[in-house]
């Protein structure tokens, strides 16, 4: 794929998340259907969360475009195709394909997250039947090399059916072209997010999520340059400490919440060293081999080097009840908040486990649910601000702690 | 309301089996926990052990008044209020004792076999009870008919996983081996309790139908659904079951119900949806009480889809265990199942159909209400929908649906009255 011609992007800091919220709020993706117009025949694809192969849909030509619903945009149609009792992301969609948002799409990919998104793959065969629909079974690794080969094979029905989309021929070379400009976006978000695990006041993850949501519109080229130029620009503003309690974000992997939301976590007193929003974008951790078949590569990728997460199956019957503690202790945090979208099947099942674990391990907790359009954040505010505080007062950040040990005599307090 | 011969057959095998699974901790039985959609019941029991069915642990829980409890017990430990009700019942079972739904205690798994099929909830469900038990797991990917088919590679997929997945697991777990020759012998008795099964769900094409094909068939697939697939047990009841509904089909009669034996059947009407099953007698008796009988059922496919031909081949063990797990109904996608409700609609030349909602299922419900536009757009019958959960009483509201549906059938009988035929093939008529 060819880098599309188009303006510069802005070089400052503020310029860049500027850019990117008005990415994040064109719920009409301007920038998409202006990619389109760039070139005749051109396609692009839409997924839904968590996690679909982009590198495939990439080297079919196509622009890969994550549909994250609607934020807080008014629900009219798409009430009426749920029932209370499901969540809220497959009715913004749903608003979205009915009011003719997504008509630009010529193929929408829905990963097996839950039953809900699964159903969605059924409704829109239904309600757009000029649209390559295709339901993209993920493999569980029960055991891995088995998972791999069905994987591979998934790949390649993917492979053959977008290629006849866009007419375009991918060989082992144009996969392997799109596995390095992904390789090369994972190895960008690697860095974004270890420069907020280790200074958290340098990459806010109100700026860092935007910059993920860019990711999911732009095409891969585009964005890796908007991202270098986003490093560049916090290396100038590294920003100043402030004495938060460092938290994890967990279960915000499918529905995501609220930019307020984000934001008012870490204004009342948390910074967030991780999380799971956007996780697809990162299911694979490290750089996919470029050597040898590059399906088997991506299917190797996917069971060999996946981050743990509710919509796999854990083989390890120990797996639930470490996690927490393993991504606690990675990204140096003092506690967790669960945060989930109500009526979220993974999120909410997995919970009990991840807690249990989380609280064997001392590690504090707190639990809250939301919509996507959740509008009141007073309660998530007093609920991360009391947390924070809890923290600080109680049992001490991660680096108070580190002082307190360091202050110590030698062999310890008698 | 009085009790069918098959009734209390069933009623005398399940209190056997339940004895039998008492009794395992001694007499050294193995025990597999699985699930109704895919079950694998012929080649557990080619093994020699019992298989342990938590759904219908849930739902019998629901029917006895216990669910309530247990759920609360579920909900105090730390689950969601947002999650299927079937899993909270069984962890809150678990947490009180773990006596099951004829009284005795249920023993701990010394296999979970998670087939996971047409059900993202089952994944997590056999993750949460390993938790509890600590025993070992083998899971079966059973990859969904998104396209509508199951595809060649998926089901050499799941041959393989069959191969080298879970038949060493059981291998490991009873210390038998593989005994090929014995499946064969048990899946030949599956395709006759099979034959028998689907001729007593095609006798709702009568009118009078001999059975109510929801309400009565629950009770009709149990044995099949559940641990007897594949024995002779399994093979005698559905042969007693066939006799019975035949001598009714005979005598011209309907079935019994809360409300009576129903000859005079005003409205055939086809359901989507599991029942709910706290209140399952006064639900039935609310279509019963207008004269409505279920002539086909979408939820009494879950554990197989019979009717459309599918019977298991013993010249084929592991190729036709991969077709009957992608088969089940819940791991068709939304365009098949109304594929299914239209024809359903019109091969049993349905009056209405009815879709129950249940809160706790998303495999069922997403999608519903589109379903239900569609079914009404292409046979030009009115749908109903009403709501409640499987086994939380709190979310059947009586009066509601109870309401809801006198509207619905009353509806119909307006719509009769002002001489809008429903003809054969489904389609409406106005003179």
């Amino acid at each position: 794929m060819t880098t599309p011609v188009s303006a510069p992007f802005p070089t400052s800091r503020a310029g860049i998340v500027e850019l990117a919220r008005e990415l994040y709020e064109d719920l009409d993706m301007g920038s998409v259907r202006a990619w389109l117009a760039e070139a005749p025949g051109r396609h692009a694809a839409g997924y839904l969360p968590v996690y679909v192969p982009r590198e495939v849909i990439h080297a079919a030509g196509m622009l890969p475009v994550g549909i994250h619903g609607g934020g807080s945009m008014e629900i009219i149609r798409g009430d009426a195709y749920y029932q209370s009792y499901i969540c809220h992301l497959p009715r913004s969609v749903v608003e979205l394909g009915l009011t003719g948002r997504l008509d630009m799409l010529s193929a929408m990919l829905f990963p097996s997250t839950c039953d809900v998104i699964r159903n969605l793959s059924g409704m829109w065969q239904i309600l757009k039947p000029d649209v390559y629909v295709r339901y993209v079974d993920l493999p569980h690794a029960n055991h891995p090399e088995r998972a791999v080969e069905f994987w591979k094979g998934e790949l390649q029905h993917l492979v053959t059916d977008l290629s006849a989309i866009t007419g375009r021929i991918v060989d082992d070379d144009a996969l392997r072209a799109s596995i390095t400009v992904y390789n090369e976006m994972r190895g960008l978000i690697e860095e974004m997010f270890e420069i907020r695990r280790r200074s958290p006041w340098q990459i806010p993850t109100e700026e860092l999520y935007l910059l993920l949501r860019a990711g999911e519109l732009l095409p891969v080229e585009r964005w890796n340059l908007l991202a270098r130029g986003y490093l560049a620009a916090t290396q100038a503003e590294p920003g100043r400490s402030r004495d938060n309690a460092r938290v994890v974000v967990v279960g915000a992997f499918c529905e995501q919440p609220p930019l307020g939301l984000i934001k008012t976590i870490e204004r009342a007193g948390c910074y967030i060293v991780d999380d799971d929003l956007l996780l697809g974008n990162r299911m694979i951790r490290g750089p996919v081999s470029l050597e040898g078949d590059p399906l088997q590569a991506l299917s190797r990728g996917l069971l060999h080097q996946g981050r743990k997460s509710s919509v796999f199956y854990e083989p390890d019957p120990l797996g639930k009840g470490r996690l927490m503690a393993e991504r606690v202790e990675a990204a140096e945090a003092d506690g967790i908040i669960f945060a989930a979208p109500s009526f979220c099947d993974p999120a909410l099942l997995d919970r009990p486990m991840l807690r249990a674990g989380a609280e064997a391990a001392g590690i504090p907790c707190i639990a809250f649910k939301y919509a996507e359009n959740s509008g009141q954040f007073q309660q998530f505010r007093e609920q991360a601000g009391t947390f924070s505080d809890s923290i600080k007062l109680w049992v001490g950040t991660r680096a108070e702690q580190m002082l307190r040990q360091a202050a110590a005599p030698a062999g310890g307090a008698k | 309301m009085k009790k069918d011969r098959s009734m209390e057959l069933q009623k005398e095998m399940i209190g056997a089996h339940f004895k039998r699974l008492e009794r395992a901790p001694e007499t050294g039985e193995k025990v597999v926990y699985t699930f109704v959609p895919g079950n694998l019941t012929e080649l557990i029991r080619s093994f020699g052990a019992l298989p342990l069915l938590p759904e219908i642990n849930a739902l019998q829980s629901g029917m006895r008044g216990k669910s309530k409890g247990y759920i609360a017990e579920a909900e105090k430990a730390g689950h969601s209020a947002d999650v299927c009700t079937y899993v909270k019942a069984d962890i809150g079972m678990l947490m009180s004792g773990n006596i099951g739904p004829t009284g005795t205690k249920l023993p701990p798994p010394d296999l979970l076999l998670l087939s996971y099929t047409g059900c993202y909830t089952f994944m997590k469900w056999f993750e949460l009870l390993r938790e509890q038990y600590k025993c070992p797991t083998v899971f079966l990917q059973v990859p969904y008919q998104g396209d509508g088919r199951l595809a060649p590679e998926h089901r050499a997929y799941m041959e393989k996983q069959l191969r080298e997945d879970v038949i060493p697991a059981l291998e490991q777990i009873t210390g038998r081996a593989y005994d090929p020759e014995k499946l064969k012998a048990n899946l030949a008795l599956s395709a006759q309790a099979e034959e028998d099964l689907v001729a007593v769900l095609n006798s709702a094409k009568q009118k009078p139908s001999p059975i109510d094909s929801y309400f009565g068939a629950v009770y009709y697939v149990g044995p099949i659904f559940s641990a007897f697939r594949g024995t002779p047990e399994g093979v005698e009841y559905y042969r007693a079951l066939r006799e019975e509904v035949e001598e009714r089909n005979a005598a011209g009669i309907g079935p019994e119900t809360p409300s009576g034996r129903l000859d005079d059947q005003k409205f055939r009407i086809v359901v989507e949806g599991p029942p709910n099953w706290t209140s399952f007698r006064e639900f039935w008796q609310m279509f019963s009480d207008e004269g409505a009988v279920v002539v086909a059922s979408t939820y009494t496919k879950v554990g197989g889809t019979y009717d459309y031909g599918f019977r298991h081949d013993p010249g084929d063990p592991l190729g036709t265990m991969a077709d009957y797990c992608g088969g089940c109904y819940t791991n068709h996608n939304l365009p098949d199942r109304i594929d299914m409700l239209v024809d359903y609609i019109r091969e049993y030349e349905a009056d209405g159909f009815l879709i129950n909602s249940v809160k706790s299922c998303n495999s069922f419900s997403a999608g519903q209400l589109l379903i239900l536009r569609e079914v009404e757009k292409r046979t030009g019958i009115p749908g109903g929908f009403i709501e409640s959960d499987l086994v939380d009483p709190r979310y059947f509201s009586a009066a509601n649906i109870k309401n809801r549906l006198e509207s619905y059938f009353q509806m119909l009988r307006e719509r009769r009255a002002g001489g809008v035929a429903v003809t054969p093939a489904g389609g409406e008529v106005r003179p």
